[in-house]
């Protein structure tokens, strides 16, 4: 068992080849938190959550300085250590085994758990979180909805007993009333107990969730902080809510991409293309 | 009529060894993607290590030696060389395999010289009388015995750990790395998995009423290729149907070459590839491979 510390990453460097992905990166996730990673694409969000979970190799990529560690010991950048100790991912684009059943996909996400009874009890917890996927266990996973995936994926995820979930973009590609419910389970997973490092582009609902916030950019934080202050912050209020200044100030809902304001700021264009 | 029949069953017990082997090769696709050319070897040193210690274990112990013996061969060429191999291409892994098949061949066939080597099997050549049709015992023996281990192995596939393990990898290795599977441990095993299944595809190879095991037994090993091809490389069950396809194919087609002299001596040979080659124009995946399907 991991001690009190949680997810800290500190001075990360990570290449793919002679590509820089991320440099100089701390990201701290304390025990039982929802933090959140925002950023543009290409930012290094994915990087850095391959990074903790140990499969940058699939991508030829490493890690070149800086360490990451969970419960005060580092990770060793293996998959399966990780999962062992508890931090497990769910990958981008939710990527469920499209070939095999619901069920069988649910006993992917147990493979690295020894304990049966810790298996059943995973698959209770999920089934009431997700009780679509009771309903289907021998359907094919390929032929389930968007959303539908989307949480088999986190289910799957969660058959591991992690105490740090790992999101990438859970979001992604879902009708906003799938993303809000999407949103609110993430939620409940967090108040049952777990960590939740979540990466998205959606930075109205992380914002929503988390309780701290980063923004990267080019390979580096930008900013960071509590995520009421970043999401009151004209900065990222303009680049990631869609919202222009603090006068047209407007609740920021989960899952509700906030619509553009009545009198738009001129847009940021590249100078290069503009020139 | 009782020549076809008994052209059917020889085929259909022939076949069920291919399939042995085309399972072996398609548990290595399936875990690796690797198209692994090694496989013809394997076989061979699994049917030699059983020639070579029945005289001195028996019969029994020697094929349980082989069958080890294969495996850990297998598990060693995964171990010290696909493992380190540093390519990014599949294509050019399956082409160090023909590397690594061309020098374990040729080890074997000096070391087997121009001998034909008995494995000292309990069935000899004994045959079988049902009705009027006359059948070898270790056809008989050779079917059976490659129905059960393919049923234990579609089994495992479906239900174990170890059968999801590779499922898992065998779609996404990524994602089944997120999941604790280690995808080394994975790919070793079928790989030893592989090669026992070649030792023992290689004694129903080897006996009755072929002479025994010789240099040529390679060329035998390599006609679950196309079982494996023709069935679908990604598929167990593909393995089972091409290896039946070709068995009987092969038998027919050399039980009625008379008939068919038109087409040349030794057709029964090529059959199979043919055949292949007739199933790949209509199915490019072969029968049951998986077609490129995607929701995005």
């Amino acid at each position: 068992m991991a001690g009190e510390a949680g997810l800290e990453i500190t001075d990360l460097a990570v290449h793919y080849g002679p590509v820089r992905a991320l440099r100089g990166v701390r990201v701290t996730v304390p025990r039982g938190a929802v933090v959140a990673v925002l950023g543009a694409n290409g930012a290094g969000k994915t990087t850095l959550l391959r990074a903790v979970s140990g499969t940058l190799r699939f991508h030829r990529g490493g890690v070149t300085s800086g360490t990451v560690s969970f419960g005060g010991s580092r990770l060793n950048g293996s998959p399966a250590a990780a999962v062992a100790r508890g931090v497990v991912q769910v990958p981008e684009g939710r990527r469920v085994f499209a070939r095999m059943t619901v069920a069988e996909n649910l006993r992917a996400g147990a493979l690295g758990v020894r304990d049966r009874t810790k298996v059943a009890e995973a698959r209770d917890r999920v089934h009431s979180l997700f009780p679509i996927l009771a309903e289907r266990p021998h359907q094919r996973a390929g032929l389930l909805s968007g959303g539908e995936q989307q949480m088999l994926s986190i289910a799957r995820a969660l058959m591991a007993n992690p105490s740090m979930l790992l999101l990438d973009e859970p979001t992604l590609g879902l009708a906003p009333m799938m993303a809000a419910r999407i949103a609110a389970t993430i939620r409940e997973i967090n108040e049952q107990g777990t960590s939740v490092l979540l990466v998205e582009q959606n930075a109205a609902m992380a914002l929503g969730l988390a309780s701290h916030a980063y923004v990267l950019e080019v390979g580096e934080v930008a900013l960071s902080g509590p995520a009421a202050e970043l999401a009151a912050s004209d900065e990222v209020r303009r680049r990631y809510l869609g919202v222009g200044t603090p006068e047209t100030d407007r609740p920021v809902g989960i899952g509700a991409d906030a619509p553009p304001e009545a009198t738009p700021r001129p847009v940021r264009t590249l100078p290069r293309w503009t020139a | 009529m009782t020549t076809f029949l008994e052209l059917l069953v020889n085929g259909i017990s022939v076949g069920a060894v291919y399939a042995l082997i085309a399972l072996g090769f398609v548990v290595i696709f399936k875990a690796t993607e690797v198209v692994n050319f090694t496989h013809a070897s394997l076989l061979l040193a699994g049917g030699f290590l059983v020639a070579k210690l029945h005289p001195a274990l028996g019969f029994w112990l020697a094929l349980a030696a082989g069958v080890a013996g294969a495996a850990l061969v297998g598990a060693l060429i995964e171990f010290l060389i696909i493992r380190r191999a540093r390519v990014g291409s599949h294509g050019v892994l399956a082409i160090v395999t023909i590397g690594v098949d061309i020098l374990l061949t040729t080890e074997l066939t000096r070391e087997i010289g121009t001998d034909v080597l008995a494995l000292g099997d309990p069935w000899r050549d004994q045959v079988l009388h049902l009705g009027p049709i006359m059948i070898a015992e270790t056809r008989v023996v050779a079917l059976g015995v490659a129905a059960a281990l393919i049923t234990a192995f579609l089994l495992a596939f479906k239900f174990t750990g170890w059968g999801v393990a590779m499922r898992a990898t065998a779609e996404d290795a990524e994602t089944a790395a997120l999941m604790g599977v280690r995808l080394g441990r994975v790919s070793l095993s079928a790989w030893a998995v592989a090669g026992a299944l070649a030792a023992i595809a290689a004694l129903f190879l080897c006996v009755f009423p072929t002479p025994g095991l010789d240099r040529s037994t390679t060329a035998a090993a390599m006609k679950a290729f196309p079982a494996a091809i023709l069935g679908g490389l990604d598929s167990t069950t593909g393995a089972l149907a091409g290896g039946l396809i070709v068995g009987v194919t092969e038998a027919l087609m050399s039980g009625y070459q008379s008939q068919l002299a038109f087409l040349g001596r030794g057709i029964g040979d090529a059959a199979p590839f043919l055949v292949m080659i007739a199933i790949l124009l209509f199915r490019p995946a072969g029968i049951f491979g998986t077609k490129e399907l995607a929701r995005v």
